[in-house]
């Protein structure tokens, strides 16, 4: 049984950080360079952390499975990230940013986390002008803000519909900085296929060169994954397509717990799906929900006819109908269900019926179509490029699409998983955003856990290491560990099956969403996890896997990561049944209020479930994590 | 934007694409008959079903360089018809549709070309010489947790938005591709033009342009003839007004590196 301690400083909320950062080990200057750092990704939280634990004075290794750092799916974030700057003058805080942030994750977040998370938005805004990231501005030069779901002020910062893009530069010049430096040592098409365990810690990786295949071992004191989500189960999400959960899956393999999988995020406003070759589906930014109104038509009948055809009166504008205090801008979660719902229904739009209408028509007659284009207009290119449409004439079709993983590798409050010295930064790691995150919010963690948390709290561990203890890659354990890589590659290789890996992660991703997307039901999931073993074995056994591991081979690239994929399917459906309460965005259907709206169990379920990987076969250990609520009472969430 | 055909029947087409196993290995075209596709399907979603059915029949997929499938990474790099990133202005490769063809159609595709950019495998190219640029000055010194108040340092709106413009660079490589001389001055022009903008950027002004046009030059890359392919084939049409800035920054850097007088003292307390 794995010890979960979530090392919760005591004291005030707004205490806690501030007393923790002076209560916590340090390591002397003349000693970090003694200490070398592992860092696994390189997108908001590895690139500004591997920069930061750098600047520190620590040796850094980065290891990244791109051609470059900067093309980590960080890169694709629109919208823009929250900070508690109040520059508006609305009314905001620090309080109301970490209380909006935990309402939000409906109250499945480590309340101590959150607060921290909110203090520090506001630094990261400064570091990210100073870097010359060039967020939006008003005429006299000071910073532009913008609104997003579930907030009522105006908190986000945002670079037209690049911030994340623009942010993740920022990082990567600081990065590029400090290996220009010779701070830090990079590994570009490096993909880390094992986790190194030597005395309980993690102690090294074990990667494979993607352009000479050659299996690479590295030592170091400590490991850092900061390897993003896993929504590319769903095969079908808006992740990037080589975006993948082998480093936190062969993590857990080794020992350390994943928390709460269950817990995906779909994002309400992306393209539909339009055919069975589909490889992606592209978001259109929540930002859009500022200015665009969603409807459908009120009568089934009308699905099919021209939008503009269907007059005022028969629309149903149905998010503002249902939530008139934050209408079309409540979370995503929330947005995304009520889809599904008017879709069910069979009021949805477009061939497929599987789509509802986002509409520009009253932005436009306000702020004029340049006025629109001024705010929106890549997205609005965007949108033409893929369906050939002008959304300044007709509506945007849109449809729910997964998005985003709150779950991830278990943390305590120094980002550290259960296994020692292996800490686990941004998207990679549960601990922020609770059952739901808010928009906005994933580039602030990315960030905060990078460049402000991760180089306190690593000095707490390495400070208990002795310098120059890290073991040597020539131990028995990274023999072993590098010898079932190699056996694992050897199989897939060795069974040119029928089928391409395209086939199963269609597959499989397809019985994800079908069982374990939206809505939940327990007889749906207990038919997936039916499922699901067979189509693992059915993989092993049919795979084609054409090339040779001694090259560059994108083939065998795809397979590990679909087979890691299949497992992770798995083991989230088991969290998902096991889960038996509606929250943020897992829902059960059958725990619901009348009204549709999620029905937690607080009683039974206010905890962080941490599941823990017992060898091939066998049916992982559940441990459960208590969340204390000392600040916030949980309540039942309402954007009514 | 890229003109859509009208039609929504499916096309078949015929690529011819550039096969080449390794580096330093002689590559060569070779034919693949792509049939019955949806006009709506990316490009890059077309290479899949292809190599689907190449993987099938027991042969090598092409191997190409994609990622986020949205036009921002910069990772994916075809030259199609031999445009980089294809037909249409201002997208990557993976915002082509096949709406864009015809029945019937040829396309040959083939790697980015370009003596920095040796070919790894089939459509595949290092481009790591952008990130060598990069390292050698990209950035702006602040450690982190040293920075003031975001508004404590105004910047004109103007200034901001022009630096917005060159920052939307995705270091995809198509200007280098594009050009006749393989030059990289619109990629680097951009980073230099977007930090220079910016009164934090002003400190290592100098030092910047200086290092990151030197490290452009040792990584083989070629001089600007203004042709302004760069620009046309830019997936960000950013404009070559940009290398005109690099230019007068270059020189000026260049002057006062000469006259401008130096400190003694080294160091200077500096870390």
């Amino acid at each position: 049984m794995a010890k979960l301690e979530s090392k919760v400083p005591s004291g005030p909320l707004a205490d806690k950080w501030r007393k923790h950062k002076a209560d916590i080990k340090l390591v002397n200057p003349a000693n970090k360079r003694k200490y070398d750092i592992i860092v696994v990704g390189a997108g908001l939280a590895g690139s500004s952390s591997a920069a930061t634990l750098a600047e520190l004075g620590y040796k850094v290794k980065s290891f990244v499975f791109h051609d470059s750092p900067r093309r980590a799916h960080s890169i694709a974030a629109q919208g823009g990230i929250n900070a508690a700057k109040n520059y508006q003058n609305d009314g905001d805080s620090v309080y109301r940013l970490f209380y909006d942030t935990i309402k939000g994750g409906d109250y499945r977040s480590r309340e101590a986390n959150v607060h921290r998370l909110a203090e520090v938005s506001v630094n990261i805004i400064d570091q990210c002008a100073a870097q010359g990231v060039p967020f939006a501005r008003e005429y006299g030069g000071l910073l532009a803000n913008r609104s997003f779901g579930g907030a009522q002020v105006s908190r986000t910062f945002y670079a037209r519909g690049q911030t994340g893009q623009q942010l993740l530069l920022g990082a990567y010049s600081a990065l590029s900085r400090m290996v220009g430096a010779g701070a830090v040592e990079l590994h570009t098409n490096s993909e880390m296929l094992d986790l190194v365990i030597v005395n309980g810690h993690a102690k090294g990786i074990i990667v494979r060169n993607l352009l000479t295949g050659a299996i690479e071992r590295h030592a170091a004191d400590a490991v850092i994954l900061a390897t993003g989500g896993y929504g590319n189960v769903y095969n079908l999400s808006t992740y990037a397509r080589q975006s993948n959960a082998t480093a936190i899956w062969r993590a857990y393999k080794r020992g350390a717990c994943l928390a709460n999988p269950c817990y995906t995020q779909i994002h309400p406003t992306c393209i539909p799906v339009s055919g069975d070759y589909q490889s992606k589906l592209t978001l259109m930014s929540e930002s859009l929900r500022n200015d665009g109104r969603i409807w459908v038509p009120k009568k089934k009948e009308d699905r099919l006819k021209e939008p503009n055809a269907i007059s005022e009166g028969d629309r149903d504008y149905y998010l503002e109908r249902m939530y008139p205090a934050f209408g079309n801008l409540c979370p995503r979660d929330i947005a995304s269900r009520a889809a599904k719902r008017v879709c069910d229904e069979g009021r949805g739009v477009g061939e497929s019926g599987l789509g509802v209408y986002l509409d520009f028509s009253d932005a436009i007659r306000r702020l004029g179509e340049n006025g629109v284009r001024e705010r929106y207009g890549n997205l609005f290119d965007i949108y033409h490029e893929i369906t050939a449409e002008s959304a300044y004439q007709v509506p945007m079709r849109i449809y729910p699409a997964i998005h985003y993983t709150m779950g991830g590798l278990w943390v305590d409050y120094n980002l550290m998983s259960n296994v020692p010295g292996l800490f686990v930064l941004g998207e990679a790691n549960f601990s922020d955003h609770g059952a739901n995150r808010l928009g906005a919010s994933a580039l602030m963690q990315g960030l905060a856990d990078g460049y402000f948390v991760i180089p306190y709290t690593i000095g707490d561990y390495l400070a208990g290491q002795k310098p120059g203890s890290r073991p040597s890659p020539d131990a028995p354990e990274f023999k072993a560990a590098e010898e079932s890589i190699l056996g694992v590659t050897k199989r897939l290789l060795s069974t040119k099956g029928r089928e391409p890996v395209s086939h199963f992660h269609k597959r499989l991703g397809k019985l994800m969403w079908e069982h374990c997307g939206m809505a939940r039901t327990a007889s749906g999931l207990r038919q997936a996890l039916k499922e699901l073993p067979q189509l693992r074995e059915e993989f092993w056994a049919t795979v084609n896997v054409p090339g040779s591991g001694d090259t560059l081979n994108q083939s065998l690239e795809k397979a590990g990561r679909v087979a890691d994929f299949i497992e992770l399917g798995e083991l989230l459906c088991l969290d998902a049944l096991t889960r038996e309460e509606s929250c943020g965005g897992h829902f059960r259907e059958e725990h619901q209020y009348p009204d549709g709206e999620c029905k937690r169990d607080d009683e039974n379920f206010g905890h962080v479930a941490a599941w823990e990987f017992q060898g091939e076969g066998k049916a992982p250990l559940l441990n459960k994590e208590p969340l204390n609520y000392e600040t916030v009472k949980m309540s039942l969430r309402n954007y009514k | 934007m890229v003109a859509s055909s009208t039609s929504k029947s499916s096309l078949s087409v015929t690529l011819r694409v550039w096969r080449q196993a390794g580096p330093n290995q002689p590559g060569k075209f070779v034919d693949y008959a792509a049939k019955d596709l949806n006009p709506d399907m990316s490009f890059l979603e077309m290479l899949d079903v292809v190599n689907d059915d190449i993987t099938t029949k027991g042969e090598e997929p092409i191997a190409f360089a994609h990622d986020c499938r949205e036009g921002i990474c910069g990772t994916c790099s075809c030259t199609i018809n031999g445009k980089p990133h294809g037909p249409g202005r201002g997208i990557a490769t993976c915002q082509l549709y096949m709406r864009s063809f015809h029945d019937g159609d040829l396309i040959v595709v083939e790697p980015f070309r370009a003596r920095s950019f040796p070919v790894i495998k089939d459509l595949i190219t290092d481009r790591s010489a952008f990130d060598k640029i990069m390292q050698a000055g990209g950035f702006i010194t602040v450690r982190t947790g040293a920075a003031p108040d975001a508004n404590s340092i105004p910047v004109p709106k103007h200034d901001a938005d022009l630096a917005m413009d060159a920052a939307a660079c995705i270091g995809c490589g198509a200007c280098v591709a594009a050009c006749r001389n393989a030059s990289a001055m619109l990629f680097v022009s951009a980073k230099v033009s977007q930090l220079g903008l910016f009164p934090q950027g002003q400190p290592e002004r100098d030092k910047r342009v200086l290092a990151m046009v030197s490290t452009m030059d040792a990584m083989g890359f070629g001089n600007c003839t203004n042709q302004y392919e760069c620009s046309a084939a830019c997936p960000k049409t950013i404009s070559h007004d940009f290398i005109a800035r690099m230019n007068r920054d270059y020189l000026k850097a260049s002057f006062r590196s000469v006259f401008k007088p130096v400190s003694n003292s080294t160091g200077g307390g500096a870390a």
